[in-house]
């Protein structure tokens, strides 16, 4: 019903769009009550991305979405205000959406020079780390939206980043979980050729000793990738993918490590062997999937797609979450220092709510998002992970990922607070 | 199901049939609405409805019980002797949940997608007032009195204390996260509110609209992110709370004098929104997991059976013998 949608500083045309609403219900107009907006406080977040130039996705039936992760910042800023209307605060996104030759790296020395500590970070890997290590960056309060690397919850951890995310190592074992709740434990791994399909593929083969499953086969694409439009149309995949896959001792199931989305829809209905494909295809471990509607999440699903005309992709909810978490953290401690909102983001205090149905906070040892982590098909939720029965002193969800015996992150001194 | 035939039998072989309440659960997933008598615990009949029914209460002379169906943005309105929708009221986008004055010529709608409370009169279905609120309005409690109304917003964690004459919000108070139900005690003095993810309940004054109690919930051998307390309901005396505590599958017992839990009732599982029979002697859940309804003996504190419902049941009204 967009005629009740209200952001601010649109009242008058609000007021209006209703009063013909409710005209055309046949009743006099009803009291409209709104509340007074005096903000004693204004935080000012920045959205920092550029233009990646992104692949088109492999599957022509989803659309190539140019305002990934935005459009999540986008309601969650109004969420926030409506929320800080109540209580005399006020939230701004700046949003900083570079083209694709801009440097992300400038553009923050910009920013930070001007004051702006909290940062929502679509950035990839290299230029992450670039901006974290920017000496006016010390201070600032960096939310990452967008990697899943494991090196940067590992050797490449960094005092004021926070993983929103979850990293390739949760995302492997909440999928292992799942398979070896279904004993499905014999598995072949096909692996793609780019540097981030060797980094999934590494949290296969890690997730796969930790839950006793056993690879019993790996594979190299070995293939030139096709596109989404591939020249020969299908009939060159439909005997290349039983070529790749063909000859492989028992197995359960085909784990598939393709990041950059070049071949792994194609594996599906095309092994030698009739065989479920998992991994970063087909059966897919991920923070957000349109088919998820348990705990509240289909009031998110709704919200977002009437205001952004489109489905809610794992980005926008990543980048929906990072801004909810500063407003979070500014609701309860009346305050938009980065200082006080790290401490308090990093307290036994916090706790954000994201439709998961638990209430989520950070790891101490490297600042990545406990979550559940929802299984999913391409066209239906099939389970949430960690599986009944993987049993964790402190947390469930430490199941998944990087538990603090395993970190390899060294938080170097400047804003990190003792570790648990 | 044999046991409900024999009681029927017996039923009609005295020719004085007991008598029974209604028990009217609403089913989000099958969009119907359960009817149920008490005392058999056999279905009387399953009432379509509109989309996604969730929210429902029965008006204070038992003759009407209304539905918030969601996705149709409207209440649909059950005739409690013909059990059949005689109308329908537009409320607005996603009505969740609602309660009605004590004198039963108000409707107050929590309108979940859009951050609104509609106000609307019972019998014309016109819209008096619509209040903005917190994100993700849902928990609404009409206050003895009916002078304010308290209303919960999920997202923004807040507890709103709304003026039933000016409909001013007269006070926004912070409560732990995902805050999903609020009920006025019965002396009017306290609204309870439960805090979903927080796991918390916030006992807040109605008169200073200050938070003077919180309770928390432990149970051994189930973990602290299962604790998610949600409806709440008062025994007939007042003494006792009850907080269903969804995810945990049991009902919390509360000692209103002391604040202590003294209890935790098993139930089917993610009991969510519950209701006192006539005579106060049984409590009803609707367990959303497991499409059933649990009846709990107030005196013993024990769950004597459940019986299934529809699919995904999520709130319960009662219409007395």
């Amino acid at each position: 019903m967009p005629f009740r949608g209200t952001t601010a500083g649109s009242l008058v045309a609000m007021a209006f769009l209703a009063a013909l609403a409710i005209a055309s219900r046949g009743q006099a107009d009803p009291i409209r009550v709104e509340p007074d907006a005096k903000p004693s406080l204004t935080a000012t977040i920045v959205y920092l991305t550029k233009d990646y130039r992104e692949p088109p996705p492999l599957s022509l039936v989803d659309k190539e979405v140019k305002d990934k992760g935005i459009q999540g910042a986008r309601i969650a800023i109004e969420e926030n205000n409506r929320t800080g209307r109540l209580l005399g605060q006020h939230y701004d996104l700046l949003e900083a959406l570079l083209g694709p030759d801009a440097s992300p790296v400038e553009k923050a020395k910009q920013l930070l020079a001007e004051g702006h500590k909290l940062i929502v970070a679509d950035l990839e890997a290299s230029d992450l780390l670039a901006v974290s290590d920017l000496p006016e960056a010390h201070d600032a309060l960096i939310f990452d939206v967008r990697t899943s690397d494991d090196v940067l919850r590992q050797e490449q951890c960094r005092a004021n980043v926070f993983h929103v995310p979850p990293n390739w190592a949760m995302r492997a074992d909440a999928l292992a979980q799942y398979l070896m709740w279904k004993k499905w434990r014999h598995w072949v791994l096909i692996v793609g050729k780019s540097s981030a399909d060797q980094g999934y593929a590494e949290a296969i083969r890690r997730a796969a000793k930790r839950f006793g499953a056993k690879i019993v086969d790996e594979r190299p694409y070995a293939f030139e990738a096709g596109s989404r439009r591939t020249d020969t149309g299908h009939q060159q995949i439909q005997s290349q993918m039983p070529m790749l896959t063909q000859g492989a001792p028992d197995h359960d199931v085909v784990i598939v490590a393709d990041e950059s989305d070049v071949f792994g829809d194609y594996l599906l209905f095309r092994t030698a062997e009739p065989r479920p494909v998992a991994g970063t295809h087909g059966l897919i471990a991920t923070a957000w999937h349109r088919a998820f509607e348990e705990y509240a999440g289909t009031q998110m699903q709704n919200r977002f797609e009437r205001k952004a005309g489109r489905i809610m992709l794992e980005r926008d909810y990543t980048a929906w979450l990072a801004v909810r978490i500063f407003g979070e953290a500014v609701t309860r401690t009346s305050s938009d220092d980065s200082k006080t909102l790290r401490d308090y983001i990093l307290s036994p205090k916090f706790e954000v709510a994201g439709f998961k149905g638990q209430g989520m906070n950070f790891r101490l040892w490297d600042q990545q998002l406990r979550q559940p982590i929802l299984i999913a098909g391409p066209r239906a939720l099939v389970s949430i992970s960690p599986q009944e029965g993987y049993l964790h002193p402190k947390y469930l969800t430490d199941t998944l990922g990087f538990d603090q015996p395993e970190t390899k992150c060294r938080m170097t001194a400047n804003a990190s607070k003792g570790k648990e | 199901m044999r046991n409900i035939f024999v009681v029927l039998g017996l039923a009609l072989v005295a020719g004085t049939p007991a008598a029974a309440d209604t028990i009217f659960v609403s089913n989000e997933k099958d969009n119907t609405v359960t009817v149920l008598d008490s005392k058999s615990l056999s279905v009387i009949k399953t009432i379509p409805v509109g989309k996604r029914p969730r929210g429902i209460a029965i008006s204070p002379d038992f003759k009407e019980v209304l539905v918030c169906v969601g996705d149709d943005d409207q209440l649909d309105v059950i005739d409690t002797t013909t059990l059949e929708v005689v109308r329908r009221m537009d409320t607005g986008p996603d009505p969740e949940l609602l309660d009605i004055d004590h004198k039963g010529e108000r409707v107050y709608v929590a309108n979940e997608d859009d951050g609104y409370v509609t106000v609307l009169e019972r019998v014309s279905g016109k819209v008096l007032a619509e209040i903005e609120v917190g994100v993700e309005p849902e928990g609404m409690s009409v206050a003895p009195d009916d002078k304010i109304v308290a209303a919960t917003s999920e997202a923004t964690s807040m507890a709103h204390i709304i003026d039933t004459t000016t409909f001013e919000v007269k006070a926004n108070i912070l409560v732990d996260t995902r805050p999903r139900v609020a009920t006025f005690t019965q002396d009017g003095k306290h609204v309870w509110v439960s805090a979903e993810i927080g796991g918390t309940v916030a006992i807040i004054d109605a008169s200073t609209y200050k938070i003077v109690k919180k309770l928390h919930f432990e149970i051994a051998g189930v973990r602290p992110e299962l604790i998610q307390p949600m409806g709440i309901v008062f025994s007939k005396d007042g003494k006792q709370a009850f907080v269903a505590i969804g995810r945990a599958n049991r009902i919390a017992v509360i000692d209103t004098a002391t604040y202590e839990t003294t209890n935790y009732i098993l139930t089917g599982q993610r009991p969510w929104h519950m209701a006192l029979s006539g005579d106060g002697s049984k409590l009803y859940t609707a367990n959303g997991l497991t499409n059933d309804l649990t009846v709990i003996d107030i005196a013993t504190l024990k769950a004597e059976k459940s019986v299934p419902v529809g699919r995904l049941p999520w709130g319960v009204a009662v219409k007395p013998d």
